[in-house]
């Protein structure tokens, strides 16, 4: 069952929210920002050694780290030439104060799932590289996204980590006798990811629309859109969110608005991190 | 098996859908309030093949009561299908779609509710799917907010809602289950029509930026036919009870 919680304390920064307003109203943020303006990124590949593949994402003072880990499995009956692809999202308690442990919460639900419709629908992951025999033994690709400084935005840092991590983990080498599958401790090149996909999110505070909500800015949002694109500027998900509306003569605006900031942040994982 | 399916052709010659719909076209729609005794709302949403019953408990007092908000009602929700609503039965323990899909719903619902009017209590909606044929999410929240009309609960306005999706690269309006399956997109989307506010709105699939404008205009048509009928329905039961 889903109730309506205050995980986020709004009461308290009720307060905040004519500040924020006020700020919006001449077109600055409180943390100096411009409302197109996304924070600053950075990505650590590799970050957990023992993971196929890794990255630690830091937008701002969100914090996120995402790894992969493949596993030998069989293919679905319907679809023999592809791999498995399985994405998880854990709201880790040292995130934030109000989170306890336990199984993922409808929050990190819905950030798994928003995370693997963008990877899946996008096809910026190429399950038929993760097959070893069609048919018969394909590599099952695990994302484990941990959120670990709860801090905005963790729907975009999510998908960027995930996107890192997927980059950055190599198939291993194998070696197959008939049926027989060995995996050798060397790995290839190939990396299963075809091309990057980014969700960016924007956030309907009163009449102002912000891109990559802090934590504030989120705590009194009325509404969330989060939209996912391709390289080739291909809508690949949206997943609007909170419990407010959205007019509907805004959503193509605020869909030009995460464009144009979607094409800068390609520009920035190509060129700052290599990733494309 | 579904899965040995090949792909089927989703679009006619004569541009017509499998059901025989045009591309703009909504499945037919039937609608029934106060169908449960004990419940203080309820109602049956069926639009072509789905169909999802609703009710609505409160507002009443929280319990546990440290989970009372001081200033809103707490909106519990659960959408949740049934074992025989689909073609192979689904387990009956909530899925991770199931605990996402009540999430959307409920947020849908909360930009509907007048919550501020009822500080300290609850509301409870349940839905249950009964037949399932693509579009339950959002036959199930017209349900709940039919639910909540019958149950009397303050309201900004009601929510009609319907998904646009592509079939053969053509956008159709209010998607069956072959093209929510087969087709390349699926939009599904919800408003309070009189205030022309969107509550749900999701994509899965793909479009382009261009595609996305045409896909909210033919909704926008859809929205405002399923609203009169929404409309139809109260009318017709309150006229009974006068």
């Amino acid at each position: 069952m889903s109730a309506t919680s205050d995980r986020l304390q709004t009461i308290v920064s009720n307060v905040k929210k004519a500040s924020i307003l006020k700020a919006l109203e001449r077109g600055v943020r409180l943390d100096n920002r411009k409302p197109d303006e996304y924070r600053p990124l950075s990505i650590t590949l590799g970050y957990a050694k023992k993971a196929d593949g890794s990255a630690l994402v830091k937008l701002g003072d969100t914090m996120v780290l995402a790894g992969t880990k493949l596993e030998m499995d069989e293919p679905f009956p319907d679809t023999p030439n592809q791999g498995n692809l399985m994405v998880n999202v854990e709201l880790l308690p040292l995130a934030y104060e109000t989170f306890e442990p336990g199984p993922p919460d409808e929050n990190a639900i819905e950030l798994a799932r928003v995370v693997d419709r963008s990877l899946r629908d996008s096809k910026a992951v190429d399950l038929s590289k993760l097959v070893i025999i069609p048919g018969k033994k394909v590599w099952s690709l695990w994302v484990d996204v941990y959120v670990l400084d709860f801090a905005g935005n963790v729907m975009d840092a999510s998908t960027i980590a995930a996107v890192a991590a997927i980059y950055n983990t190599k198939l291993p080498k194998v070696e197959v006798n008939g049926e027989e599958v060995k995996v050798l401790t060397e790995r290839t090149d190939v990396t299963p990811l075809a091309y990057p996909v980014v969700t960016l999110t924007a956030a309907k505070i009163g009449n102002f629309v912000v891109i990559d909500p802090n934590l504030e800015e989120e705590s009194i949002a009325d509404a969330k859109l989060s939209i996912s694109y391709t390289p080739d500027m291909r809508i690949v998900g949206i997943q609007k969110s909170l419990g407010g509306a959205i007019k509907l003569e805004e959503i193509p605006q605020i869909e030009e608005v995460t464009r144009k900031a979607a094409s800068r942040l390609f520009s920035e994982l190509k060129n700052t991190f290599g990733i494309a | 098996m579904l899965a040995a399916q090949q792909r089927p052709r989703l679009i006619d010659e004569r541009g017509l859908r499998t059901d025989g719909r045009r591309p703009d076209e909504l499945r037919p729609i039937r609608i029934e309030l106060g169908v449960l005794k004990n419940a203080d709302g309820s109602a049956i949403f069926e639009m072509g093949n789905t169909k999802v019953i609703a009710a609505v408990y409160g507002p009443k007092e929280m319990h546990p009561r440290h989970m009372a908000l001081p200033d809103r009602t707490v909106l519990r929700v659960r959408y949740h299908m049934t074992p025989f609503s689909t073609d192979e039965r689904k387990n009956p323990a909530p899925s991770r779609r199931e605990i996402e899909l009540s999430k959307v719903i409920r947020e849908a619902l909360e930009s509907a509710i007048l919550t501020e009017l009822f500080p300290r209590a609850t509301i409870d909606v349940f839905m249950e799917v009964l037949q399932a044929d693509a579009g339950t999410r959002l036959v199930s929240l017209m349900a709940a907010s039919m639910a909540l009309a019958d149950a009397g609960i303050p309201m900004r306005d009601l929510i009609a809602g319907v998904a646009v999706g592509k079939a053969d690269e053509v956008l159709v309006l209010d998607l069956n289950e072959a093209e929510d399956m087969w087709g390349g997109a699926d939009m599904p989307i919800a408003m309070m029509p009189s205030l022309n506010k969107v509550v749900l709105f999701q994509l899965n699939g793909t479009m382009t930026p261009e595609e996305l404008r045409q896909a909210l205009e033919l909704a926008k048509k859809g929205i405002a036919e399923i609203y009169q009928l929404e409309k139809k329905a109260i009318k017709e039961k309150f006229v009974e009870v006068s």
